[in-house]
């Protein structure tokens, strides 16, 4: 027995994955460029097809990105269908052909979802900051658009002439009169009226019905007929076409100045550089925009007193969570798989299938059985197994902590057991032979031979393991909540709360509204955590196989 | 050296294959993201509307609204050309996806969901107030002030939900005023042997559920924030922490886990309605939407005015369902035309009720579904409620009134210092 061959059966488990793709590369890499001779008539056929239908949808898509006029989209969906034909269509570069399809749906569903959410770390998108300056200015004056106190419902008509449009009015007395944007209220007479009094018609004017209406809409909403030569009035506005009200806007917008205006009180609204309209003495309107705000997310994770103090403890937590959550399950399915690996064991299959059932039950339909079975005064495990007692097993903070963890345990074993149980059988039985000859015991046997050469193998497994428990949010969000909370903040953070679930709260929960911004530079913490935590297990995991060669 | 000539091109042929394929998905994957985008061009009307784009309005609704609608949309389109699209979301994501969509220009034109959404909408600019005119009065009262934000109209109502106490009359066949008598009477049950719980009202294990205590609460004269000139609630006003909430707080103390146990903090909306259902309590403070599952299994029950626990009445929260109009609209004349003048009908009113089973918030749809006197008595007893508070301050106050409340319930700490320190935390909050 060589240490190569165990090195081999150490690795085939790993490298399954990324199998399919690095096989023909290596063959290509060492033997010499090989040159392609053609392809068979089956071979061609179904290359055109393929191709084709890629290329008959390529065409579509392009052609609607056109009529949208989403150029920049357009330009890089054209060069992506270029690329995948230059790809399939030219002779060799088998590596390309193979890594094309994964590529493109790694750029798409993950290399841009993280730089735009990166992007959005540097914003203060969230509630209040939802779009562009022009939409926040276009939606405050939709919205101080005020009727006028006490003043008459107007039934209106729509009428055109000469490619221009007016409105028809009919007063609550049955007064007619006739308006547009740059023609005041004008009383007129001997307009035609249908069974209900509205005035529907003018003589030299043609009446629009209701589809040319709806054809001609933004025009039409925007028509304002100054009621009088008084401002105070307002204006009349139809909404719907059919009926009228006297507007007057609560504010008013200055482009020049870039500034709102109080109708009533004169104060006057400045962009106040942090997304909104605000008086000098601070006052602001709620709809405010999104703007870049560099580091300012980044700031505030570490110094916003309500975020800092919970902050630290759930970091420490969700280390603890996550290394416990490992080292727990992967003890458990290490033990277990051990167990379960004699030879002579009666009923083997019976067992395995019954302690793989909790990885097959969906973790957050888990989480919340596992809630129900916690609850002090109901649950089963305090009326059935513990008698009635009232154990608030997820009410605090520290008993919730050994919860969350044995739930984690329950949850998570039946991974270790898989992979444990798959990595002992590859192990060679001739080594446990030769070292019982030798005169080891079955500790010592376990602890010198089978865990090295298991951690071989396991090791990047439970790396792994340690990046998904970091993250693992359906457990901690069905089970508790992140509950009980911590009482030192005015967050809604609590004792279980792990980074994610953190986040979770900060850009949808309750507490303080949506912040997308600050949520987005906490999970860019949280990568680097991990990614350090990570890459330096991986290191070590590297030594782990030098040792053993 | 021919044989593995074979095998190699054989090899790389199938590779090919399963290239091609991955990227044929991946296209067809952005066609059909494409393809839902432009879609709602392509529906059947007049052509100068197709030419306009503006021959279909899309609303998102829930799986729940959605049946109720059917009616109204058809008889929309036959008057007037334009389909109503009904978009089923999740309602739980639904506010959110409206929200981030439409600055987008993706999203709908029309929404439906609960009055207490406005705020946060408006913070957002995301929708247009909507002018009622003359119809205003054909709702109630409470509908209308509710939809209104800053004084206009944001939503056409249609429909106002809000809790009421249900007796089990077989266990107790008398109505009671406040809750002391309920809580006698409850108990005089439980000594009996005929009943196992006083009262149920679920509890939020994490949260607790200030919703539903509240008319207790505003009973004892305790309000979260004060009115506006307009009569809107102000966020510069917040009363929650006044005398009347600390004494509030002590009550419910005494209520709690180490008092009397009516309220019970383990007791969850699903262990209430189960307890209530298996006949164990003859209180069970809650909504309408738990009534069908309550005459479903043939409990006697009646619908009592809620309790109070001070010399005010006790004033429910009521919730309004409505329709809210884009402020990105491509199509807000017909949008308009179709809330203004098609939801506000009597017979749209009508058949929502009648899918939908939520009393209407039309004066005359409302006396139609009165004749149910399940139906009457939640009307009357929400015709004295008060709306939802809909400012975006609101929520800053949920997570920290329910810690707190359940806190106390559970017997947890002093109730004055800690209703107190939670009034702070909440001012803090909206300060910003």
């Amino acid at each position: 027995m060589t240490d190569t061959e165990l090195r081999q059966a150490g690795d085939s488990a790993p490298a399954a994955p990324g199998g399919p793709a690095r096989t023909p590369s290596r063959k290509l890499n060492g033997s010499r460029r090989r040159t392609f001779g053609p392809d068979t008539t089956k071979g061609t056929i179904a290359k055109i097809v393929l191709l084709g239908l890629v290329d008959a949808v390529a065409v579509y898509v392009l052609m609607m990105l056109f009529l949208s006029q989403s150029w920049g989209a357009l330009a890089v969906s054209a060069v992506v269908v270029a690329a995948i034909n230059w790809i399939y269509l030219r002779k060799g570069g088998l590596p390309a052909k193979y890594l094309a399809p994964g590529v493109l749906f790694l750029l798409v569903f993950q290399v841009f979802v993280v730089l735009f959410s990166g992007y959005i770390a540097f914003t203060n998108y969230g509630d209040g900051h939802n779009s562009t300056k022009d939409d926040a200015i276009a939606a405050i004056q939709l919205t101080a658009q005020k009727r006028v106190p006490d003043s008459p419902a107007y039934k209106a008509a729509v009428l055109s002439k000469d490619g221009s449009f007016y409105l028809l009015f009919t007063d609550p007395d049955g007064r007619t009169s006739l308006g547009s944007t740059g023609t005041p209220l004008e009383q007129v007479s001997g307009a035609g009226t249908d069974s209900t009094g509205k005035a529907n018609a003018l003589a030299g004017y043609r009446t629009l019905n209701f589809q040319e209406i709806v054809a001609n809409q933004q025009q039409i909403l925007g028509i304002t007929v100054p009621v009088s030569a008084d401002p105070a009035d307002g204006t009349l506005r139809t909404a719907d076409g059919s009926s009228a009200y006297q507007f007057k806007p609560a504010l008013e917008y200055d482009a020049d100045a870039g500034t709102f205006t109080d109708t009533d009180t004169g104060s006057v609204y400045r962009d106040n550089g942090k997304g909104a309209f605000a008086t000098d003495s601070g006052e602001t309107l709620t709809t405010g925009w999104k703007i870049d705000v560099g580091m300012e997310n980044f700031a505030r994770a570490f110094t916003d007193p309500s975020l800092r103090g919970p902050l630290l403890g759930v970091i420490l937590w969700t280390f603890t969570f996550a290394v416990a959550s490992v080292a727990l399950t992967f003890a458990l399915g290490l033990f277990l798989a051990i167990t379960f690996n004699r030879e002579d064991l009666r009923g083997k299959k019976i067992y395995r299938i019954l302690m793989i059932l909790p990885y097959a039950f969906p973790a957050f339909l888990s989480g919340l059985v596992w809630s129900g079975i916690l609850n002090p005064q109901f649950g089963w495990l305090n009326q059935t197994l513990l008698g009635g007692a009232t154990i608030g097993w997820l009410t605090d903070p520290v008993l919730a902590k050994i919860s969350v963890l044995v739930v984690n345990l329950w949850l998570g074993f039946p991974y270790m057991f898989l992979v444990c149980t798959g990595a002992l059988q590859s192990l060679p039985t001739e080594l446990d032979e030769a070292a019982r000859m030798d005169g080891a015991g079955p500790w010592r046997v376990f602890r010198s031979i089978k865990l090295p050469l298991l951690l071989v193998s396991i090791a990047p497994l439970l790396i792994s393991s340690f990046a998904f428990n970091f993250n693992n949010f359906n457990v901690i969000f069905m089970l508790t909540g992140g509950g009980p909370r911590f009482a030192d903040t005015d967050r809604d953070i609590g004792a279980t709360d792990i980074l994610i679930t953190l986040v979770y709260k900060v850009a949808f929960g309750q507490g303080t509204g949506r912040d997308y911004g600050l949520a987005s530079a906490l999970a860019i913490i949280i990568f680097i955590i991990v990614a350090t935590v990570s890459a330096i297990s991986f290191k070590q995991t590297k030594a782990l196989e030098e040792v053993n060669s | 050296m021919k044989v593995q000539n074979t095998l190699t091109n054989g090899t790389s042929r199938r590779v090919f294959t399963a290239g091609a394929i991955s990227v044929v998905a991946a296209l067809a994957l952005s066609a059909c993201g494409g393809a839902a985008a432009t879609a709602p061009a392509t529906a059947t009307a007049k052509p100068d509307l197709k030419a306009s784009g503006a021959s279909t309005i899309t609303m998102w609704v829930d799986a729940e609204r959605s049946p109720a609608l059917k009616d109204i949309t058809a008889k929309f389109q036959a008057d007037t050309g334009i389909a109503v699209k009904l978009v089923v979301k999740d309602f739980a994501a639904v506010r959110d996806d409206f929200i981030t969509q439409v600055p987008t220009g993706k999203g709908p034109d029309l929404i439906v969901g609960p009055h207490d959404w406005v705020g946060k909408f408006v913070q957002n600019g995301v929708i247009a107030p909507v002018e009622l005119g003359d119809k205003k009065a054909g709702f109630q009262d409470s509908a209308v002030k509710a939809m209104t934000y800053n004084g206009s109209v944001y939503g056409v109502p249609y429909a106002i939900e809000n809790i009421a106490l249900l007796r089990n009359t077989d266990l107790v066949p008398q109505s009671a005023k406040t809750l002391d008598e309920v809580i006698a009477n409850g108990k005089k049950a439980v000594a009996d042997g005929k009943a196992k719980f006083p009262f149920l009202v679920g509890m939020d294990p994490k949260q607790g559920d200030p919703y539903h205590l509240y008319p207790l609460q505003s009973s004892m004269g305790s309000e979260v924030f004060g009115k506006a000139a307009d009569g809107g609630y102000d966020p510069k006003q917040l009363l929650i922490g006044d005398a009347a909430g600390v004494a509030f707080a002590k009550k419910l103390a005494a209520w709690g886990d180490a008092g009397e146990k009516i309220i019970n903090s383990n007791i969850t909306g699903d262990i209430a309605k189960e307890k209530f259902l298996a006949g164990e309590s003859p209180y069970y403070l809650t909504g309408p939407w738990n009534v069908p599952d309550v005459q479903k299994k043939g409990i006697k029950f009646a619908v009592d005015e809620l309790p109070t626990a001070g010399d005010k009445p006790a004033q429910p929260f009521i919730g309004v369902n409505g329709f809210f109009i884009s402020a990105k609209s491509a199509n807000a004349l017909a949008t308009n035309e179709f809330v203004t003048n098609y939801l506000t009908t009597e017979a749209a009113q009508d058949s929502m009720y009648k899918a939908g089973g939520r009393p209407p918030a039309l004066k005359a749809s409302f006396e139609k579904a009165a004749s149910d006197p399940v139906v009457a008595a939640f009307g009357k007893i929400g015709a004295a409620g008060v709306p939802m508070p809909a400012i975006p301050e609101m929520s800053a106050v949920w997570a920290d009134w329910g810690a707190t409340e359940l806190a106390l319930i559970k017997g947890q700490g002093d109730p004055a210092a800690d209703w107190a320190k939670m009034a702070a935390s909440i001012k803090a909050k909206i300060a910003g």
